[in-house]
């Protein structure tokens, strides 16, 4: 996915001369592509995300397009104030770009899982806030926010995540804001996913001949709520799912617009809601990512597909 | 013709008015950048209040944005807005809130959290390097305020990007929220800690007018360097019972206080 970020913004950057990259000291063996080609527009500010977060405030008040990236809860959770107040309130024109989204990096401990970010970056407002779930949903994502102007985030899973849409004969050129992807159509049941459990949720439904529906959530906010309602009316169960926290999370999101919809009588009656996702817990031990996510409880049992 | 330091009698006068009315706080920084505000205001920013976005103006960003009464009171007077407007502050309904904001007209960027005004600034400064603008950006810091860490992550990387376009002023009152700066933490020597970092560096009496008004001259060069002036300055500079006093962070004047400072004021 991260290849797929920096092809992409190479792409956009030939085409939109405001398009700035910040680092802070992280995105060897990433970025070098862009530095080739855009040496002035590229800064490596040190290892200091609330000065980056800063300084992408002012350049973008200056008219620049300015995407920064670091991993894990780096260019999120160690410059949250920078990002509410320099980057939202001020509603100016960056990107932030947080590599390592969920337990990515595993092993490297609780530091480096990026696993609430969401939940607070949701309640900031102005922010449009992302989440895509495959190298496709990526790129398009990437493009989406090299033309919008405003605020955003964009979580990215790490490196070599398969394309999902492509193997169920989908493709996705571009999306708008808050476009929901369905991936696998199917009955009675539909699997909400968002950012990299897009993978492991097809092949669950595939693997065991399920048939429930798929869709990616590439945005977490804002959502289309008319494409949202259309969706919920099918169903009579729905399973979110998330590498994140479930307190505030994706999951949460979704009972929210739910609970929203019902009380201003868009909708009469909902489906019932299984949401899963990390149940407010640290964890301390080391294993690969699918270990972490096993560990925390984010993972479907074939129970919650039996009506 | 107004001199800078009428000017700043202006700006103290417009200041203390709003403070009282609105019983508000914080006039001891308002005042001890007072002399600053004016002769930047007066003789030394390129600034057009009839076009305040205008996109070759000098930037000035003030980072202790709970100071903003002598901000507002200067903009004010130079006519970036009706002054009578800023009768309004703080009160239900009024777009001058009691911490700088940038929906107020000649205001770059809102603050009220400390250590966020000088990262800005280096992305402006580095705006203006990368489009090869003329242009300057001035930053105000209270002392404080290099309380916080994110300043120092500006302190390091400005030398590097060689951002000889920033100019960072110290508003060295000597006093922070809980008392004595040398108390808190000390943060001596400062001149030496900035040339340490590598910028260039200015100490003076923020106060004296032809002081400062020559430091900002030098600061017009085209070193590689960043500059730096630290202010000697006296927390609620102007009126003798809020000088160098902690009280006058919090304390608004009652109006026997308000008619004794009116007086000296006025002298």
């Amino acid at each position: 996915m991260r290849t797929a970020f920096i092809k992409e913004l190479i792409e956009e950057a030939k085409k939109n001369k405001n398009i700035f990259l910040i680092v802070a000291d992280l995105g060897f063996s990433v970025v070098e592509p862009f530095i080739e080609l855009f040496p002035d527009r590229f800064l490596n500010v040190g290892i200091a995300e609330q000065n980056m977060a800063g300084i992408a405030s002012g350049l973008a008040t200056e008219g620049y397009n300015v995407y920064i990236y670091s991993i894990g809860n780096f260019p999120t959770l160690r410059c949250m104030e920078q990002i509410r107040y320099d980057i939202c309130y001020h509603n100016v024109n960056v990107k932030i770009i947080a590599v390592g989204g969920g337990y990515a990096y595993a092993s490297l401990g609780a530091s480096h899982h990026a696993t609430e970010e969401i939940g607070m970056l949701r309640t900031i407002p102005n922010l449009t806030v992302c989440a895509p779930g495959d190298p496709e949903e990526m790129r398009a994502i990437t493009k989406f926010t090299s033309a919008h102007n405003g605020p955003c985030y964009i979580r990215i899973g790490k490196a070599g995540e398969p394309e999902v849409h492509k193997k169920y004969d989908k493709s996705i050129a571009e999306v708008k804001s808050g476009d929901i992807l369905n991936v696998i159509n199917g009955t009675d049941i539909a699997v909400f996913s968002t950012g990299s459990m897009l993978d492991y949720s097809a092949n669950f439904i595939s693997n065991n001949s399920l048939k429930a529906s798929l869709y990616s959530f590439p945005f977490i906010k804002p959502l289309n709520k008319n494409q949202f309602t259309d969706i919920l009316k099918k169903y009579k169960r729905i399973i979110t799912i998330e590498e994140h926290q479930l307190n505030g999370g994706f999951g949460s999101t979704i009972l929210e617009l739910i609970n929203d919809l019902k009380e201003t009588k868009t909708i009469s009656s909902y489906p019932e809601i299984k949401r899963v996702g990390i149940n407010n817990a640290f964890y301390s031990i080391a294993g690969t990512q699918d270990y972490l996510r096993k560990l925390a409880g984010i993972e479907l049992q074939l129970n919650y597909f039996e009506l | 013709m107004q001199t800078s330091k009428d000017f700043a009698r202006e700006i103290r006068n417009v200041t203390l008015k709003m403070v009282y009315n609105a019983k508000a706080s914080h006039i001891g920084g308002a005042f001890s950048m007072a002399d600053i505000l004016s002769v930047l205001y007066h003789n030394v920013l390129k600034i057009d209040p009839t076009e305040p976005d205008n996109e070759n103006r000098d930037r000035f960003l003030l980072s202790k944005g709970h100071a903003c009464t002598s901000l507002y009171a200067t903009l004010g007077l130079k006519g970036f807005f009706e002054l009578k407007e800023l009768d309004s502050y703080a009160a239900n309904g009024s777009k001058f809130l009691a911490h700088t904001s940038h929906y107020i007209p000649g205001v770059e960027i809102s603050a009220g959290s400390l250590g966020h005004a000088l990262p800005i600034a280096c992305g402006l400064a580095i705006a203006a390097q990368k489009k090869h603008k003329t242009w300057k950006t001035y930053c105000l810091l209270s002392d404080g305020e290099l309380n916080e860490g994110s300043n120092w992550e500006s302190i390091l990387l400005a030398p590097q990007l060689k951002l000889n376009n920033l100019i960072l002023i110290i508003d060295y009152n000597k006093i922070q929220s809980f008392g004595f700066v040398k108390d808190v933490i000390d943060i001596e020597p400062l001149s030496k800690k900035f040339e340490a970092f590598n910028w260039e560096t200015y100490e003076i009496n923020g106060h004296d007018h032809e002081e400062l008004l020559a430091t900002f001259k030098l600061c017009d060069n085209d070193g590689p360097k960043p500059k730096v002036i630290i202010c000697n300055t006296i927390k609620g500079k102007g009126v003798s019972f809020m000088e160098n006093k902690l009280l006058w962070h919090y304390k608004s004047p009652s109006e026997e206080e308000y008619n004794q400072a009116i007086g000296e004021l006025n002298l």
